[in-house]
């Protein structure tokens, strides 16, 4: 089943269009990224599938129903931390957490334990106001954890938190995840967010570009790898020549080179490589980083 | 309802926080007991009570006065909200637009009653019990609080209209002043201005009546100063409305009116809105 499904969804504001024709399922279960630059339309995304705003033309189904119908109960099954989450400062933590338990109707019982697994147990009498960015933004994530939901919407998370904090954040959401939640982050960093997705989409300009498993992300950009040897001494020179035919080769010191091959090249070169016996040493097969194919999808993929 | 209950409450409880309530309840109240104080005193002479008497100094406060409270309980209620970033995630809770404007709506109602009855009752209850300036018109004074109440809850509604519509906090505070400058001050200067004008009495009175009611502020002064015989006479200039017959219902239902229609017209205009 989906989670959540958009059919050639569009969004105008007056003449501007922020989403064009976007086709993207979830599927229950699934840890979700969105990647793009800042006004590539993630926001509008997820206030579509919150029913904040409308779709121009097209179709948003969230967990099987119009995400704008406001007294739907559906809506007590969803969380959503907003890109800068912010509470009324003179409520103290327990009381913000309080007052949004209550509308979303479940107990009010286990609000000691969201605190906790949150990391302000201790700070859920103070008032908000006295609250550092990242115990807000833990408090943002406090309140969509409530009555356990089926799915999460975080918009930029982990914008403003240290490092150990964003691992802390990130622990707490694969917690979730375990426990069956669907969860749709978005955020413009790919580097971060690459261990925690099942898929990732990639947007620009309010198109989809990509959306796939990160090696199918691999794959469709068709980036080229690195294949570092370390030859045995006086051998880098043939070594070159015979790998020549895989890609460009440069010669790193009297010892090492490097092969830049395509992916469907790799397994034959390093069949080739293990026939050459002791002359190679050493190797080390070096991926595409993250943000070479991030540019990649931004600077030569146009959407269809 | 359960959310709009919830939201009104929430709405009070944030008003007794930051001591909205107990600033309206003192203001309200000095005012209300400095003003029947005086109007115990020469009670003795006229037959008037102090109560009776102090409803028409009382109403002609009240009228500059709540106005300006329940506008500045409102006018942020929206557009600070949208400004903050609070209402994008109240508005995927389960819970409609029009509960966020009734359940707002409901808590400033709490605290400006809270203000009226504790401030305003509270000084009639010092006063009875203080002096013997006796009870003599209590009946017009919970009168002229009920109907402060309404129509500060006119200007509950009128500020949402204009919290609804701006997009900026200070651009709703400024609307808001001259929203209260319009219905308080100008428009019976306006009136004023043509009453002067008027040299060859072409306005007739029946118009002019009608100019008084198409404003909540005069219909909530011509319902305090003509519903009682008791303040009719202590107001003198009362007799002059007095010969229309308004009757209290008619003047009820228009400043209920002013209730209804902005209100309505803010969930309309906040069920439009893209956020």
């Amino acid at each position: 089943m989906n989670a959540i499904e958009l059919s050639n969804v569009s969004k105008r504001y007056e003449q501007k269009t922020v989403v064009k024709n976007v086709q993207l399922k979830v599927r229950a279960g699934e840890r979700m990224v969105m990647i793009g630059h800042n006004g590539a339309g993630k926001t509008t995304l997820m206030k579509l599938m919150l029913g904040l705003t409308r779709p121009s033309e097209g179709q948003v189904q969230v967990l099987g129903g119009d995400p704008a119908v406001s007294t739907s109960s559906k809506r007590q099954t969803l969380g959503y931390v907003p890109e800068s989450v912010a509470f009324h400062g003179a409520m103290k933590g327990r009381e913000v957490l309080a007052f949004y338990a209550g509308l979303k109707q479940v107990s009010t019982a286990h609000y000691n334990e969201i605190l906790a697994r949150v990391g302000l147990k201790d700070a859920a009498d103070r008032r908000v106001s006295t609250y550092s960015k990242g115990m807000r933004q833990r408090l943002g994530l406090a309140q969509a954890m409530l009555g356990e939901p089926q799915l999460l919407f975080l918009d930029e998370p982990t914008s403003g938190l240290d490092p150990s904090l964003r691992r802390q954040f990130y622990e707490l959401i694969d917690s979730l995840s375990r426990s069956g939640t669907t969860s749709l982050i978005s955020s413009h960093s790919l580097n971060e967010v690459e261990a925690r997705a099942d898929r990732i989409a990639i947007l620009k300009n309010g198109a989809l570009l990509a959306c796939g498993t990160m090696p199918e992300l691999l794959e469709q950009a068709g980036l080229p790898i690195y294949v570092q040897l370390k030859t045995a001494e006086a051998a880098v020179n043939s070594v070159a020549e015979k790998m020549g035919w895989a890609g460009e080769v440069h010669k790193l010191d009297e010892r090492n080179l490097e092969i830049r091959c395509m992916v469907s090249s790799k397994m034959e070169l390093v069949r080739r490589i293990a026939a050459l016996g002791d002359t190679v040493e050493d190797m080390n097969i070096v991926p595409p980083r993250l943000d070479e194919i991030y540019n990649h999808y931004m600077e030569n993929v146009q959407p269809q | 309802m359960n959310a709009t209950r919830l939201l009104a409450i929430n709405e009070f409880v944030d008003g007794l926080r930051n001591r909205w309530v107990a600033a309206c309840i003192l203001l309200l109240g000095s005012m209300a007991l400095t003003l029947l104080l005086v109007g115990s005193a020469p009670s003795g002479s006229t037959g008037a009570g102090a109560l009776a008497i102090s409803v028409v100094s009382l109403a002609s406060l009240s009228v500059y006065l709540l106005p300006l409270i329940a506008l500045m309980l409102s006018f942020d209620a929206l557009v600070g909200e949208f400004e903050r970033g609070t209402m994008l995630l109240l508005l995927t809770y389960p819970v409609s637009r029009w509960q966020v404007i009734m359940g707002k709506f409901f808590g400033h109602l709490m605290i400006l009653t809270a203000a009226i009855t504790i401030g305003y009752g509270g000084a009639a209850l010092i006063t009875v019990f203080t002096t013997d300036s006796g009870t003599a018109g209590w009946q017009a004074y919970l009168t002229m609080m009920a109907s402060s109440l309404v129509l500060g809850a006119v200007f509950i509604a009128l500020g949402y209209l204009v919290s609804v519509i701006v997009r900026e906090r200070s651009t709703a505070a400024g609307a808001a002043v001259v929203l209260w400058l319009l219905f308080v001050v100008l428009y019976d200067l306006g009136l004023l201005g043509i009453l002067l004008a008027d040299h060859e009495q072409q306005i007739s009175q029946a118009l002019f009546s009608f100019l008084m009611l198409a404003s909540p502020t005069d219909t909530y002064r011509i319902l305090n100063l003509t519903a009682f015989d008791t303040v009719g006479q202590a107001a003198g200039i009362a007799g002059v409305a007095a010969k229309q017959g308004f009757s209290v219902p008619l003047l009820l239902s228009l400043l209920v009116g002013w209730i209804i229609l902005p209100l309505l017209a803010t969930i309309g205009l906040f069920h439009r809105r893209e956020l």
